[in-house]
This record gives structure tokens, sequence and C-alpha cells, in this order.
């Protein structure tokens, strides 16, 4: 019906063409249009200017560099595939890789479960919208403060002398203080969970509150038990939602490399460290091979996101 | 299909904090009826289909759904179905698995459930779709797979919640005569939310006209059309002109009452001197011409007129009545045509001017 419906219409466009053809408006016409396409050019150039400038430009200069000669003094424009080579080739370059993608696949299983449950008790069960708002904005509160010193405030807490060990040993609960709190990966993984969920809750409490209520009802009215509402319908329809936020945290875990070093205390590698260090020793062409190297990485996760779940209805 | 249950409405009222939607609404549906709840936005008439299906509970009184008693059931245990007013279909499933949705829950393996929806969709003629998306579908298809959906439950009752309000007009014919024919075949019971009196008369056994969160008639479409039971029936239902006075005096069944303007008239009934009455005269029983008795017409300036073909409506002001309406047939007027200005008697039968009745005497 509807290709008929546009064959209709097509038909009536070349039928209007024809007439437009002998009549002196035709030239009028193509002129208007050539300047409107004129227009949406020029709409498109500001934001084109600053991808432009801000976004395409550095990454080509990786890229450039990524192929530069240097020593321990200085780069020198070349073209050598060695700082490739070398870094595929190390076995701490892939041990590197492993620990940020296991870091990844941890912190991205964290924050999608907590960044769900957080949104859908936003969503579903606080009823008044202001209350809604509030509680959002509660959410946001730590990010007014730095990402530092977020992750310095753990110290305190967990430390061997922290909150956490003296409150157990006065309590009994463990005789000596409990190591693992601080400078481990338990201590990257919480500060990162810590850091990331909230890219989880914004997407996802943005899909839900667009389910439509009655489509809740309607699966109650068939039958539906909560937890069955929640497996064929919320979750279904909050897929879009959790794709963005796993974008988010992916891409910002992978090239995360401050609270890496910070709460691993020096102790755990993640390929961003890995570029700071190389940097530090202005090796910047093996510097900018990795970085080329983990924009690949994290583009093929984020394509495999986008293979799974289409979220162009949420852009 | 085609057992039908009755519904039997105890007085039921919903609260919400400090207002009452529903106010001790008591209400029997034959089982196998098309009802009507009609009202204007607010009256209830939603509140109470919700109640019906479960989605709300009844903060006091009791629902009755053929033997049982459901006040306290979920919906789906009620042996109800609803059709929501969007239609609520699962935008990531096709229309097999929606329709095959409360089997799936149910536990019906995968085989049997595609089968039976699909079969469902055949029954409305929609089993060339199946495997779309709700979101390409049209309006008028996505209310027969609603249908479909709700269907497939075998319900005692179906319930729908404005299903022709997203419609376009044309199509809100055609899903209204489609409609009726699938009450008619299935034979269970019908409960539909409508604002629309047209809607209502058209569809219904049963019309229940609500008001403020009170039912105001429950009655076959004709009857309350010919005898609104009250002047908000009368008015709501439209085609009545209302006069609204004080008794003057009555003798041989016949009342007298005068309106403010100083005009009187007369009804058949009885009510004490001095009451406040309210009669309804449908506009098409109004004729030009002389009254054949006192009290039955009055004269009046001609303030409108309105050529609708086979018929023209005049609006006429009188001495204490404003806006009356007079729907006469083309032939009638074009004998003796009057201007918009022109001065006219009007006149009516005895028993013609019903009088209307108050809720709370």
């Amino acid at each position: 019906m509807k290709t008929k419906a546009m064959a209709a219409i097509a038909a009536e466009e070349t039928v209007l063409g024809t007439e437009t053809g002998i009549a002196p408006g035709k030239t009028k016409r193509r002129r208007a249009h050539r300047v409107s396409a004129l227009a949406s050019y020029i709409q498109a150039t500001p934001l084109a200017v600053i991808l432009g400038l801000f976004l395409l430009l550095p990454i080509l200069t990786i890229g450039m560099v990524s192929f530069w000669d240097y020593d321990s003094v200085r780069i020198y424009p070349d073209f050598v595939t060695f700082n490739y080579t070398e870094t595929l080739g190390s076995w701490v370059t892939w041990k590197t890789y492993l620990n940020t993608l296991k870091f990844t696949a941890i912190v991205w299983f964290l924050t999608m479960v907590i960044g769900f449950w957080v949104a859908y008790f936003l969503a579903f069960h606080i009823r008044s919208a202001t209350m809604q708002m509030i509680l959002f904005l509660v959410c946001t509160v730590p990010f007014l403060t730095s990402n530092i010193i977020r992750m310095i405030s753990w110290v305190p807490f967990l430390g061997r002398n922290g909150l956490i060990n003296s409150s157990l040993i006065e309590l009994g609960i463990v005789p000596k203080p409990l190591e693992f709190l601080l400078f481990s990966e338990f201590a990257v993984v919480l500060a990162m969970v810590h850091l990331y969920t909230l890219f989880m809750v914004t997407p996802i409490f943005n899909t839900l509150m667009r389910i439509d209520r009655s489509l809740i009802e309607a699966a109650r009215d068939a039958g539906a038990s909560g937890f069955q509402v929640l497996t064929n319908v919320i979750i279904p329809l909050a897929k879009p939602g959790i794709a963005i936020g796993s974008i988010f945290v992916v891409t910002l875990v992978m090239g995360d490399f401050i609270t890496a070093r910070f709460m691993s205390g020096g102790q755990s590698a993640s390929v961003g460290l890995m570029m700071a260090n190389q940097i530090s020793l202005l090796q910047y062409p093996a510097a900018a091979a990795n970085a080329v190297i983990l924009l690949i990485v994290v583009l093929l996760i984020v394509a495999a996101i986008l293979r799974v779940v289409d979220i162009r209805k949420e852009l | 299909m085609g057992k039908a249950a009755e519904i039997d409405i105890v007085s039921v009222s919903k609260i919400y904090g400090a207002t009452i939607a529903v106010d001790t609404i008591s209400l029997k549906i034959p089982a196998g009826t098309y009802c009507c709840l009609l009202g204007p936005s607010g009256c209830g008439k939603t509140s109470t289909l919700r109640m019906i299906a479960g989605h709300e509970t009844i903060s006091s009184g009791d629902i009755r759904l053929g033997s049982k008693v459901v006040t306290d059931f979920p919906p789906a245990k009620r042996g109800t179905a609803m059709m929501f007013q969007s239609y609520a279909l699962f935008p990531h499933l096709d229309l097999i698995e929606n329709v095959g949705f409360s089997l799936k829950m149910k536990g019906v393996d995968k085989e049997e459930r595609r089968a039976k929806a699909f079969a469902m969709l055949k029954l409305m003629q929609m089993d060339a779709y199946a495997t779309r998306r709700p979101a390409q579908l049209s309006g008028g298809q996505q209310q027969r797979v609603a249908l479909a959906r709700a269907l497939i439950t075998d319900p005692e009752a179906l319930l729908l919640d404005e299903p022709l309000s997203a419609l376009d007009p044309f199509l809100k014919i055609r899903m209204r005569a489609e409609l009726k024919k699938l009450q008619t075949s299935l034979g269970i019971t019908f409960v539909h939310v409508t604002h629309s009196q047209e809607e209502a008369m058209a569809l219904a056994d049963l019309i229940v006209v609500m008001n403020d969160g009170k039912i105001e008639q429950a009655a076959h479409p004709r009857v309350v059309f010919e005898r609104p039971a009250t002047a908000f029936v009368a008015r709501f239902m439209g085609d009545h002109n209302i006069i609204s006075g004080r008794v003057t005096g009555s003798s041989l069944g016949r009342v007298m009452f005068e309106v403010p303007g100083g005009l009187s008239f007369s009804a058949p009934g009885s009510p004490e001197v001095g009451a406040p009455i309210d009669i309804g005269i449908r506009t098409d029983r109004v004729r030009i011409g002389e009254a054949p008795a006192p009290g039955l017409g009055f004269s009046g300036i001609v303030g409108n007129i309105e050529y609708r073909g086979s018929s023209v409506k005049l609006s006429v002001t009188g001495a204490g009545i404003d806006d009356f309406t007079v729907i006469v047939s083309d032939q009638a007027f074009f004998e003796k045509p009057v201007a918009v200005g022109g001065a006219i008697p009007l006149a009516w039968d005895i028993d013609d001017a019903v009088i209307l009745g108050r809720l709370d005497s």
C-alpha cells in the first residue's frame, strides 16, 4: 500500500516536472533549490570546522606521528613501521591490553547492573516528577568535584589505617588490616565504578522514562509477572540506553590511566598508563602508535555494541 | 469463545487523595451486552473501566464478573482483557509476538503460541503483516492487532478504553462497524469508554452516561435519547432544548411552570408547586406555528439560520430562553421562510416535553 502511494506521488512529481519543463519557472525553481542547498552547507559549517579542528586534525596528527622515528632527545619526521611492530610484538603490550580489557569487562558489568537498578528505581518507583529530578541531580552531585579529588577521597576510607579497616578491627571482625582494600585491583575497579556509573544511569534513565506506561499495564493485563514485565518489556526497550551507557563506560575505562595508576599504587597497568609512561620518556611516536591501536580496539568494541543494539531511535 | 460474563458493579468508589473520581456507583451489565460508558473527560468513566480491568484498585465496593467477585484479583485472573487507548502494542515485538504475548507469559511453547497467534491475526485479517512491527502499521491496523492481542486470552469481557479516538473520522466509522460486528459474532460482553455520544448511540445496547463520578442514566440508547433522565443527559446527548423554571401549579396530570423571563410552559407530570423544574424538548420535535394549547410554545427572535441540506437549523431567542434550537425539514422551512432577526412562533406537542430529573433529589 505504501509503495503504491509512493509510486503515485512519484508519478505526480514527474507530471509536475514535465509541466515545469515548459514553464519559465523552471530555472527559478532550480536556483531556489541551489540556494537552499548552499544554506544547509553553511549551517553545517561551524560544527564541521570545530570537529575538523579539534577531533579530526589531532587524530590525523597522531596517526602521522605514529610513523615517525625518535631517539631519546627528539622525534624525526619519517615513515617507519617499527613503532607498530615493536608495540604489537611485545608481550608487555598484550598483557597490558588484556588487563585493560579485564578492567573494562568488570567495570562495564558492574556499572550496567548498578546503573540499571538506579535508573529503574528513579523511573518507576519515584512517582513525582519533582522528586525524580531532585534524586537525579543528587546522582550528579559528585560530578561537581574533579575526578582526582573523588579518587583521593577513597584513600582515607580504604587505607591501611583507614575508616573501614579501623572499624573492622575495633569490631573484632578482622585481626589485622585488610591489605586488598587500597592500592589493588579491587580499589581500581571500585573507583572506576564510582566514577562511571552515572554514565550508565543517565542514558538508561532516559530510555526508561520514554517507555509508555500503558505497555507495562498491557503486559500485566496479558498475565505477566513483575519479573516477566522486566525481562520481556522493560529490558528490551531499555537496550538502546544500555548500549549508549556501555559505549561511554567502555571508552572511558579503556582510555583511563590516572585511576589505574593512582588506585593500584602503580601495581597495575593499563594501556593509558603505558602511553603516559612512553610520553614521559619522550617516546612520542611509540605512544602515538599505541594510541592508534587503542583507538582501533575501542572502535571495534563500539561497532560490536552497535551491531547488537540499534541505538538510532535514541539519537 | 462465546462465554460471556455479566458484570456487576456494587457501590464502587475510587478516591484519589481528596478527589472522588468515582462516587459509589452501582451498575449491572448483562452478559453479552455492548455497553458504552459515556461522559465528558474527568467524569470517572475511564477509572470505572480500569477498576473493572484491575489496573486501578477499588477504594470501596465490589465488582463481580460472572459468578466470581474479582475485586482483589490481578488483571489477568479476572477473565477480562483490555484494549488500551493508544493500543499499547509492544514496539520491540513483531505482530505474532505481540498477539502471542499472553501465551508466552503462560509458558505455552513457541510453536503452539505462534500458531495460535497467527490464527488470531488471520481472524482479524492481519495475517499478511505477521512479521511486521507495530510502528509499520496504520492506526486501523494497529487497532486490529490490539484486538487480536486482547482476544487471544479468550476473555469473558473485553474492555475498550476510547478505542476509536486515535483514528481519523473516516476510519472511525469503519472500525466502529467492525467492533459491533465482532461483538455480535463473539457474543462476549464489551465495555467501551467514549466521550462521543454518536459513537455510543451507534454501538451500544446499554449506554451509561456518567458525570462527576456518578451515573446519570443507564439505559438503552433509545431510552437515553427519548427520555433523558436528567438535564445533563439531555445536554450531553445533544439535540435537546432545555427549559428551566419553577412550578406554579398542576392540574389533570399537567404541570405549569414559569421561567425567569416570565413565559410559562406546561408538561406532563405533577411535581409539587414551587419546586425547580427542567424540561427537555427534542430539537426536531419543535415546529414553526402557533401553540396547540397554552404552555406548549413561545415566540422568539431568530438569531441564526443554518442550512443543512435535508433540514434547516434555527437558533431562536425568547424571553428568558436563550439559544433554543429548532430543526425543521427543508420543505417546511422554505414554504414559509424566515430571516435572521424575524419573530416566529414555535410549538410542540405535550408529549414531547419531557420532565428531567435531578440527581440529588
